[in-house]
């Protein structure tokens, strides 16, 4: 198929989506539309966590730290001035942040970047570390974050958390970002520092002896892996328009891995529809929260049976089918048209493979 | 006159144990150099050595004339040392083509935004390193599995793989850790003539460790010989072959005496 061909088709699915956007703003009810902004925001989470783990290879769970300093960060360049003094009454915000207020893009651009900074910074240490010890003291970093939050009312009002955050997000914030984390990790995956990328995650000796400097080479891919969910945390905050500290403990980063494995380490693909399938299930699960009867057996109401039907499903992929939903396969447009082709013309199926 | 590479006298030591004593070598441009010893003889480890992965608790290596020691070993191939491994460490659930293209990113001048936003400039480069891993591919005639895994490939090709795969990072040195290892007698004569015609056409100089004799007396202009960290002798393929202390470490007998 033709590189022309491909971006027309590109071009239209988008305006598609545009008006699929459009639609739903105006015809769905606010649940429908928070839970497709959840699972838009946390397909932008899955994705960024894929580069870092499903395609460098690097174990990392501090992805609520990230989300929480872009939050916060975004947040105190959206919140009005009368509201921060309303807000901090424990300490007053320090300056710049007690006079600032930014456009939501600048501000949601500013808290990513501000999540990558962090990121340099802990990742050029920490990134030596391999397999588990990168998971601990990632995870390690991410309550760091969490308990300075607690800990620094002049900028984050402490325990009480930030309030009257503006609901700027909405559909075209969400599935935009995601559109955009998407095309950056695509192209990135997709160049050869993408492919330096997967020799690390491969055989780390093998690429450094190769000439892939294995610091630069993590650090990056940790660091755009930070920036992005820099932005799904100021997206998050904007559509809970209340944030606190508790709001980025571990389950966070765990809801993310989840999407992450289920998708398929190394699948773009695979994240986008995990992480929709996850937000919409967890809606869809809550009847059996709320206890039920068999006939022969009654279940008491047991709160947070859903994240234990998760911890199940999780567990049913990682035995039986390691790869997750799509393993490392992509949608392609010509995977689309072979796949239409096969349902087609079941006949000659044999002679084509999927690009 | 500097040499290509010279490795000072270094020492390895691990703990209590000399794995490597004040090792000597000089190699000049267009040799090809074995190194030979019985297992455990060290050297692996003076490859390790040389390539970054370890550093030598004494002395240094010099390459140009520059010092190498404690460089990282993504720095030194970028300096031109590229080498193979023992037991073959491919990419393996990459593509044929991918691993060599990765050989070549060492040397793309690209940037990172570049790279991400597809400038003309990093177009250029990725359809040049394309069209050079193509021809490296051809030229070990591996061509036609480019698209395929590479660990599926059978055992001798995966040896020519990580050749190409040095290669593609445009080395001035070449060292091979035993290339012939689990080949038979025509696959090695192979491959002595596979090395040999690399060496001309890519104007590499080589430094291989190898137990196959016949490959190493067959190939090597000059070799030396290591046994419990220590070079035992040093010499033509001749003289190496009736070097009394070297048919010693090898046999554990003194021929001489019996």
């Amino acid at each position: 198929m033709s590189k022309t061909k491909k971006q027309l088709l590109t071009t239209g699915a988008l305006i598609l989506l545009g008006i699929c956007i459009l639609w739903a703003q105006s015809n769905f009810n606010n649940y429908t539309l928070r839970i497709l902004n959840l699972s838009a925001i946390y397909a932008i989470l899955g994705v960024s966590l894929n580069l870092i783990f499903g395609f460098t290879g690097q174990f990392s769970l501090g992805h609520a730290g990230f989300m929480a300093i872009g939050a916060y960060t975004t947040s105190l360049l959206i919140i009005p001035k009368y509201y921060k003094e309303m807000t901090f009454l424990i300490e007053p915000l320090i300056w710049p942040f007690s006079v600032l207020q930014l456009p939501f893009i600048v501000a949601l651009l500013l808290g990513g970047l501000f999540a990558a900074i962090f990121a340099i910074i802990i990742g050029l240490p920490v990134l030596r570390l391999r397999g588990d010890y990168l998971g601990i003291a990632t995870l390690g970093f991410a309550e760091i974050i969490r308990v300075i939050a607690n800990n620094i009312p002049q900028i984050t009002n402490g325990a009480l958390g930030l309030k009257g955050i503006p609901a700027y997000t909405n559909l075209w914030w969400t599935l935009g970002f995601t559109v955009f984390t998407i095309f950056v990790i695509k192209r990135l995956i997709a160049s050869s520092y993408g492919r330096a990328l997967m020799a690390i995650r491969e055989n780390e000796i093998a690429a450094e002896a190769i000439g892939v400097s294995l610091t630069y080479h993590k650090v990056m891919s940790f660091t755009v892996s930070a920036f992005f969910a820099g932005i799904g945390g100021g997206l998050l905050a904007s559509l809970l328009t209340t944030i606190d500290p508790r709001a980025f403990m571990f389950v966070m980063t765990f809801n993310i891995l989840i999407v992450v494995v289920i998708g398929g380490l190394g699948s773009i693909t695979g994240t986008v529809i995990a992480a929709f399938l996850f937000n919409f299930m967890l809606e869809y699960l809550r009847p059996i929260e709320q206890g039920f009867d068999l006939g022969f057996i009654s279940f008491p109401e047991i709160p947070g049976l859903r994240m234990v039907t998760f911890s199940l499903a999780l567990l049913v992929v990682i035995i039986y089918n390691q790869n997750g939903l799509m393993g490392k396969l992509e949608f392609t447009w010509q995977g689309l048209f072979d796949f239409i082709d096969r349902i087609k013309n079941p006949k000659n199926s044999d002679e084509k493979g999927v690009s | 006159m500097t040499s290509l590479l010279k490795v000072d006298n270094i020492t390895k030591r691990f703990g209590g144990l000399t794995a490597v004593d004040k090792f000597f070598l000089e190699i000049n441009d267009d040799e090809i150099i074995g190194l030979i010893g019985p297992n455990g003889a060290g050297k692996t480890t003076v490859y390790n050595m040389i390539t970054g992965i370890y550093t030598p608790t004494e002395n240094k290596v010099y390459f140009k004339g520059e010092d190498i020691t404690g460089l990282k070993p993504d720095k030194i191939a970028k300096k031109g040392i590229a080498r193979t491994f023992q037991n073959i460490r491919l990419l393996e659930n990459l593509t044929v083509l991918d691993n060599v293209m990765i050989g070549t990113h060492l040397r793309i001048k690209s940037g990172l935004f570049s790279a991400i936003l597809r400038l003309p400039g990093y177009k250029l480069e990725e359809k040049q390193l394309h069209e050079k891993s193509i021809a490296l591919l051809e030229r070990v005639e591996l061509l036609e599995f480019a698209n395929e895994q590479a660990g599926s490939l059978p055992y001798g090709k995966q040896r020519k793989l990580e050749i190409a795969r040095a290669l593609a990072t445009d080395p001035d040195l070449l060292l091979l850790d035993e290339p012939a290892a689990g080949m038979n007698p025509q696959e090695s004569h192979e491959l002595v003539e596979f090395i040999r015609q690399i060496k001309e056409e890519f104007g590499v100089t080589i430094f291989l460790i190898e137990h196959d004799m016949k490959v190493v007396m067959d190939i090597c202009e000059r070799i030396l010989v290591l046994d419990y960290g220590k070079t035992i002798a040093e010499g033509s393929p001749a003289e190496i072959k009736n070097n009394p202390e070297v048919i010693k470490a090898y046999l554990g007998v003194d021929l001489a005496n019996a």
